[in-house]
């Protein structure tokens, strides 16, 4: 059991190097034993991780599980979770089966198709359990080079652009934080997350370029982190990468970027920002409510006018994920038990949409919204599986949705009221582009003659949705099921970060009525 | 002079005799058809002097009163860029012999110009320095000029010699000053001259015209204006030969006479050399975008990575040192990889440098295109791959060293150059069906030269082939404090 980490994040790489080095052709045979290949390897990850799962200790603050073997230049190669990474660990190798599943009719270079996605597995896992800074960027920035491909090879039209898009913006941000993370590792003397915690930045303000940083160290270490995971997450106005990257990428890679990728972002500022840099979060929070405000009420708006049930989806996450900043920032139990709760409700739900799109555009081939319309007449399962999770979407009471909402708009209530409003105005947004497109997609009469002879889904997608819907809504139903395993790690990050408040306090007052 | 002398030298002086009986024995025998035989020959015996260095011991040795230093540093480097050396002669081998282009004089004036490299990452004395710089150079002016009946070969080598003298001149300017103001030319002497933490006018003169031959030779802006036209008109092996050991060399030399003779006066050429770094890198990345030879761009691409290589030389510590030492060798051992692959690329027999001719690679070759997939990323430096360790080691060392501008704007400029690395990853698994394809097949040599290098770019995330604990130890054995 000591390794236990180690095996669940390089067994899917391992796979992908067992189909790297002996898979040989493209024909039938050998398109079907990767894809058994890599559904199996990756069913073994998750059935593994419940291991994990079982060993782990709630009420136990410190990390768990955890591996520190040295590694080069003085860095450590160091793993562990806590409350806050196990339950991403488990979203993850929840999501990558049914993942796999799904593309299971991808015909084109479907060798190296599922040895990107093990290899992106694999790169996601040890993002969320590295307990080491450098080793931590290494699985962040290293999920880029597969999803690259991915996009790139196995996208639609306008690939390419929505490739690059995609890697040069991140790859911008993320360079930032790698200049933050040395800075921190000249400051500290180390590089282990773990004593990362415990150090203290300065916070002192001081002039950079004539203009009086309020939070020095700490608030420019924190936009450097800002740089990085506002990108990944993605938080308005670096969100445009978002829906071109959808829009282009195939559905299963679709499913694996909201569901998995974008929880990086959220995951890196409960990590990293929050209990590292506490003063500048606070000097910065006002900010991240009005983006996380903002980017609820413009995506959702943008969302109504898409044409394009994908990049529709794709606003919508962008709109969830403004939940989830404006929760994390307000730093109490609701808000960060709802940042968190939200996160992987999104992780399900997104997910089965996408692949909700996935269905019907494997036969129709177009996810033009006004190519569609009264399918509920010949696909009576799909309606409902999708009535479900648009109403999760849109955050109905009893499913996995609401909660998440809920809990961060109780939060942000009691922080800021002015965000509270405007926040609280895109769930009826929200309502509004997610029936609309139900309406629009599955109701009315069924007049366009390429869709008379559609057929409702078949044994396998109902497989596949299944465990999705068992998910979002026992967790609808059931929330104590998360709240449990990260309230104690979640009530520690709150109450380190109100004692290093505490200490700061009386020299930010004035200058921070001096600076806004 | 005595026998220790010798023995300290001992590794030079058998090269040295080996290429000039290779010469003569090539000239009294067979010429030009025992190329290939002398291109295998030399290439073994830069190996083996390679290992009979390495086995060498850890002790710092002087020979001729501190005109010849042999020291951890100096072996780290030499070798460095033996092995490079070594590894591009038989690369080039195949690509001389398939075209019908052997020249005998080849592999013995690569032999020659790896002597003057030696002597300059070992000289403790200007005058050896420039000795070991002009035999160095003299044999890479002819080299680029071998093909004498192709036109851009022969201008390559013209342009190159003018603006190699030119810069020859300018550092021995400097040395003359430096000897005038400092009373010798003995590095441990100019160190002592310079002993208060700045250097007098006089010598600040001397010191920044010598500063200017250095950066000629490691290609930094704003001496860089040769690299490219070299680069692109030089025959492909010696392009890749230039990209590879005379940078190692170069850079070595570089912060050799920084930090033995100037190491008490780092605040008086850090900027300098900050400065050329940040320009470097930015000029690099950006004059690279436009680019559609491979060649011009690998040109570029060494621009800017000398550019990170200097951000460790101007941190001016043990750490940036070393980071400098790490982020030479991974380059070399990924610029050998990248170009045993352009040798290959060929279309109807004619070799070919055009970017997008590697179009859907990905399908003819997935394995090649796999294999370069991974060293472009990893010259772009993105994580996991051992590239980004060479960034991460310079990035700390800068920062460690109080200069977080350098760190961030070299961050910002590696996004940039990020940019055409992907693009020919972009024409390799996404290209178009209409471009002049490649249609060659690699040889062995450059197949294995290909897959190792690729594999060390995979391999070395795990503890980097101990390069670093033998990069700190040579940082050590040259930075005193």
């Amino acid at each position: 059991m000591q390794n236990l980490i180690s095996i669940i994040v390089f067994l899917p790489l391992i796979a992908a190097l067992i189909l790297a080095l002996f898979l040989k052709g493209e024909d039938e045979a050998a398109q079907r034993n990767a894809k058994w290949l890599a559904f199996i390897a990756t069913l073994a990850t998750f059935f593994i991780s419940l291991f994990l799962l079982g060993g782990f200790d709630p009420s136990v603050t410190e990390f768990q599980f955890v591996e520190d073997r040295s590694w080069l230049m003085g860095l450590h190669y160091k793993m562990g979770v806590d409350g806050i990474s196990i339950l991403f660990v488990m979203l993850t190798t929840f999501l990558m089966p049914i993942t796999i599943a799904a593309c299971w009719d991808v015909k084109v270079r479907v060798k190296e198709y599922m040895i990107a996605f093990l290899v992106l597995e694999s790169l996601m896992l040890g993002v969320f359990t590295a307990l080491d800074l450098v080793l931590f960027y290494l699985f962040f920035e290293g999920g880029l080079i597969p999803m690259f491909l991915i996009i790139g090879i196995w996208g639609g039209k306008d690939r390419i652009y929505a490739a690059f898009k995609f890697f040069l913006y991140t790859f911008l941000g993320s360079l930032l934080m790698l200049v933050a993370m040395v800075a921190m590792y000249v400051d500290a003397g180390t590089t282990d997350i773990a004593a990362l915690l415990e150090h203290t930045f300065a916070s002192e303000t001081f002039p950079v370029l004539g203009i009086q940083v309020v939070g020095g160290l700490q608030t420019m270490l924190f936009l450097a982190f800002f740089a990085s995971f506002a990108v990944k997450m993605p938080m308005w106005p670096v969100h445009t990468w978002l829906p071109d990257a959808h829009v282009q990428a195939p559905t299963a890679g679709s499913v694996v970027l909201a569901a998995i990728l974008l929880k990086m972002g959220g995951y890196g500022f409960l990590r990293f920002s929050l209990p590292m840099f506490p003063v500048g979060s606070e000097v910065m929070s006002t900010f991240v409510f009005w983006l996380s405000a903002i980017a609820i009420v413009y995506a959702s708006l943008v969302a109504l006018a898409q044409e394009d049930m994908k990049k529709l989806i794709a606003y919508s996450s962008v709109a969830h994920m403004g939940y989830v900043t404006m929760g994390i920032f307000t730093v109490n139990q609701q808000g960060l038990d709802g940042a968190i709760f939200q996160m992987l409700s999104h992780g399900f739900v997104s997910g089965a949409l996408f692949l909700v799109v996935g269905v019907v555009y494997d036969r129709m081939h177009t996810r033009e919204i006004a190519a569609y319309g009264g399918l509920a007449v010949r696909m009576p399962v799909y309606a409902l599986i999708f009535l479900l999770f648009t109403m999760a979407n849109v955050g109905l009471p009893g499913t996995s949705g609401f909660i998440g909402e809920f809990l961060t708009l109780m939060a942000i209530f009691q922080v800021n009221t002015w965000v509270a409003v405007v926040a609280t105005s895109g769930v009826i947004f929200s309502a509004c582009y997610g029936l609309w497109l139900y309406r629009r997609v599955m109701l009315g009469k069924l007049i366009k003659e390429s869709l008379k002879t559609i057929s409702d889904m078949t044994g396998r997608e109902k497989a596949i949705f299944a465990p999705l819907v068992a998910m979002t809504l026992l967790l609808g139903v059931y929330p104590s099921l998360v709240t449990d395993v990260i309230g104690p790690a979640v009530e520690n990050l709150i109450g380190q970060y109100e004692v290093a408040l505490n200490d700061y306090t009386p020299a930010t007052e004035v200058a921070l009525a001096g600076d806004h | 002079m005595t026998s220790t002398d010798l023995a300290i030298i001992m590794p030079e002086l058998f090269l040295a005799l080996y290429a000039m009986v290779a010469l003569l024995g090539a000239v009294w025998t067979s010429k030009d058809a025992a190329a290939s035989l002398l291109c295998w020959l030399t290439a073994a015996v830069l190996v083996a002097v390679a290992v009979w260095i390495s086995l060498a011991g850890s002790a710092t040795n002087v020979a001729f009163n501190g005109m010849f230093v042999d020291d951890a540093f100096a072996r780290f480097a030499k070798v460095t860029l033996l092995l490079a050396a070594a590894i591009v002669l038989v690369l080039s081998e195949g690509f001389f012999s398939r075209r019908g282009i052997q020249h005998f004089e080849y592999p013995v004036l690569i032999a020659l110009a790896v002597v003057g490299m030696m002597v300059m990452v070992s000289a403790g004395d200007l005058i050896t320095l420039y000795m070991g710089l002009e035999l160095q150079s003299l044999s890479l002016y002819v080299i680029a000029a071998i093909r004498r009946d192709s036109l851009k070969s022969t201008e390559a080598g013209l342009k190159y010699f003018t603006l190699g003298a030119l810069s020859s001149g300018l550092l021995l300017y400097g040395a003359s000053l430096t000897y005038g103001y400092a009373g010798s030319t003995v590095f441990r002497d100019i160190f002592a001259a310079a002993n208060d933490g700045h250097v007098g006018i006089g010598l600040l003169l001397g010191l920044t015209f010598m500063i200017s031959g250095f950066a000629f030779k490691v290609s930094a802006v704003p001496f860089h204006m040769w690299t490219p036209d070299v680069y692109e008109g030089a025959p492909t092996p010696v392009t890749a030969f230039f990209a590879s050991a005379p940078k190692m060399a170069a850079m070595a030399m570089f912060a050799r006479a920084m930090h033995d003779a100037f190491g008490q006066a780092v605040a008086d050429w850090q900027q300098i050399v900050a400065l050329m770094a940040v320009l470097s890198i930015f000029l690099g990345a950006i004059a690279g975008i436009g680019q559609r030879d491979i060649k011009r761009l690998m040109a570029y691409s060494s621009i800017s990575h000398m550019g990170f290589a200097l951000i460790g030389l101007a941190a001016g510590t043990q750490a940036g040192v070393t980071a400098m030492l790490i982020y030479m060798a991974i380059y070399v051992t990924m610029n050998v990889g990248t170009f045993a692959f352009i040798l290959s690329m060929e279309r109807d027999g004619q070799h070919v440098t055009r970017i997008d001719g590697v179009s859907l690679l990905s399908r003819k070759e997935p394995l090649t295109a796999l294999a370069m997939l991974v060293l472009l990323f990893s010259l772009a430096g993105v994580p996991p791959l051992v590239g980004f360790f060479g960034k991460f080691a310079v990035l700390t060392a800068a920062l460690d060293a109080g200069l977080p501008w350098l760190a961030a704007l070299g961050a910002v400029g590696s996004v940039i150059s990020a940019f055409y690395y992907l693009r020919i990853v972009y024409y390799m698994y996404f290209g178009s069906e209409e471009a002049e394809q490649i249609d060659g097949s690699m040889n062995g040599a450059q197949w294995v030269v290909l897959m190792v290098s690729a594999l060390i770019m995979v391999a070395g995330v795990i503890n980097l082939f101990g390069v670093d604990g033998l990069a700190a130890n040579a940082a050590a054995s040259l930075v005193v404090n």
